[in-house]
């Protein structure tokens, strides 16, 4: 027990510290390998919780995918970080507004699962216990598919809607562009690749 | 023996298995860098290195002492510490990656129920070694070879991921030692081959996704005929052109830990893993150590067979254009493994679920 303690108090501090980095960081690149730290850290605070399945999806998912698409962009923007810091007196309260809306968010949640235990007949946060047969990944299935099949659906197509737009909104047809089209060439034949020409000396083959 | 189950003991035991899976691990990926180099040679018809030692066997030695007694580099306008922690993240999820690989009865060294799922994270997370080495050598080659490796570690990820639902459909778990268990009793369960004779429908889906998966893992691992990230035609040696000396061969080191890891798992999820190709029902009055070597046999075989196809399509295909690379994965891989999960799902449904384990 003193080692999982150990675990979690240096997981949650390295949380938090890379957390504050994000913000406080000079290099916007600095600040998104703070973020993937973050990421990263509590993903290991969800294995201690013995929810390795969620664990390992958010690194696959986040640190994967999403953080390196982010620093991706973050790397090839040029940012100028003079104005960026003009700004940032005038949305401080917006800022701090959004701050204390997610933490009261917090709050209310932690305290309704403290006095009223989780969701009902959930099976999820002691599933991987000891005497239970029903691993991490199964408990959440049987819940996500039964239990809130709709709500699952709804955000899956809510994804889909937002990848559609997102498709439409930067697809272009630009007419000129050469294109490579595999099929045409390897249905290429001789026939079709060649013709045969008899030029007399000195007018050379016509166009 | 009761001193092995307390905390103290089981700390002691770990770290020594760590450690024997490592030091092996290393020894193995120096003579499959110098295999790999011998099957390149030999196809040009060339010698490849047979100086040092007996028949060149000690080449990867003598390199090692090479790049540990250059000197180090720092380019002027690198950003310092991100530089020199590229390569060693590179290295940590390389080898880290190896926890879970069961390579024989009982010798992974944690084995866990999403065991799948962790080396599926860890070799995603593989490509910020290489983008952090690109950006921080402030320098344009690299910089433009580590964007190319991101975009297409990304891209292929995807379909590996479709390509691995299939096999944890089939198998029913996550966990890799139940996978490979769930393919024993001959090749005719390998999931290659659909996984068992009432599947055998199955093997005109899984067939295909076991030659996707092994694509994949060449563009994953940046290996030859996907190797653009090091182009030296175009960019001279990508992300790592501004390092030298040991952080070079650091990042070496993790893409040989790579290949090799991504030719276990070919071996563990389409292989059969551990798994004599035949029944082996004679290992029951084998003593334990013995069935155990020879489940480790059957697992290097595999990966080494797996790794010489590798190394054979390294030396005989040529490069790919990167439209081409990029037109492969999202057009033709992406919508084929995604058809494939439907087509286990669908077969799985409408057979009743003879799942391995699980249920």
């Amino acid at each position: 027990m003193a080692l999982q303690a150990i675990a979690f108090y240096l997981m949650a501090a390295v949380t938090l510290a890379s957390g504050f980095c994000v913000v406080s960081a000079r290099n916007p690149v600095h600040s998104v390998l703070w973020l993937i730290l973050a990421f990263f850290s509590a993903a290991g605070l969800f294995v201690l919780m013995g929810a390795e399945f969620l664990a390992m999806l958010l690194v696959v998912v986040y640190v994967g995918a999403v953080a390196v698409l982010f620093l991706f962009v973050v790397m090839m923007l040029d940012v100028d970080f003079a104005s960026l810091r003009q700004g940032f007196a005038r949305y401080m309260p917006i800022g701090l507004l959004i701050a204390v809306f997610l933490a009261a968010e917090m709050v209310l949640v932690a305290s309704t699962v403290a006095t009223k235990g989780a969701a009902r007949d959930a099976v999820g946060p002691v599933a991987s216990g000891a005497g239970s047969t029903l691993s991490n990944a199964e408990a959440i299935g049987r819940v996500l598919y039964t239990d809130y099949i709709y709500f699952f659906q709804a955000a899956g197509l809510v994804l889909l809607v937002a990848m559609i737009g997102a498709i439409v909104l930067t697809l272009r047809h630009k007419p000129g562009v050469k294109r490579q089209i595999i099929m045409n060439q390897v249905l290429r034949t001789p026939k079709t690749g060649m013709r045969m020409s008899d030029p007399k000396p000195g007018e050379g083959i016509d166009a | 023996m009761e001193f092995w189950t307390t905390p103290i003991g089981w700390t002691i035991l770990t770290i020594a298995h760590i450690l024997a899976i490592t030091v092996v691990l290393l020894l193995t990926i120096a003579f499959v860098i110098y295999g790999d180099r011998k099957i390149f040679a030999g196809v040009q018809a060339r010698k490849g290195p047979n100086v040092v030692g007996p028949f060149g066997l000690l080449q990867s030695f003598a390199d090692l002492g090479k790049f540990l007694i250059k000197e180090l580099v720092i380019p002027a306008g690198a950003d310092k510490a991100v530089y020199l922690l590229a390569p060693l993240i590179s290295v940590t999820l390389a080898l880290g990656a190896w926890a879970v690989m069961p390579i024989a009865p009982g010798w992974a060294v944690s084995n866990i129920n999403v065991g799948i799922l962790y080396l599926f994270a860890v070799s995603s997370m593989g490509v910020y070694g290489i983008i952090m080495g690109g950006w921080a050598s402030n320098s344009k080659y690299p910089f433009l070879g580590s964007l190319r490796s991101a975009a297409q570690m990304v891209s292929y990820e995807v379909s590996i991921g479709f390509v691995i639902i299939t096999v944890i459909l089939l198998a029913g778990t996550m966990n890799l030692n139940q996978i490979t268990e769930a393919q024993a009793g001959g090749f005719w369960n390998w999931y290659m081959f659909g996984g068992g004779l009432k599947n055998l429908p199955l093997i005109l889906i899984m067939f295909p996704m076991g030659v996707i998966f092994f694509i994949s893992g060449l563009a994953e691992t940046n290996r030859p005929p996907f190797d653009l990230p090091e182009a030296e035609s175009e960019l001279v040696a990508g992300y790592a052109v501004e390092y030298g000396s040991t952080p070079y061969m650091l990042f070496y080191l993790a893409e040989t830990s790579n290949i090799v890891l991504m030719s276990g798992l070919m071996a563990v999820l389409f292989l059969g893993g551990w798994n004599a190709p035949w029944p082996a029902g004679y290992l029951e009055s084998w003593p334990a150590w013995l069935a155990s070597l020879h489940g480790l046999f059957w697992y290097a075989a595999k990966t080494f067979f797996v790794f010489f196809m590798n190394a054979m399509v390294r030396s005989i295909v040529p490069r790919y254009r990167y439209d081409q690379l990029m037109r492969l994965g999202w057009k033709v891989f992406l919508p084929t493994s995604l058809v494939a999960v439907f087509g286990v799902a669908g077969w799985l449904v409408y057979t009743g679920f003879p799942v391995a384990v699980g249920q």
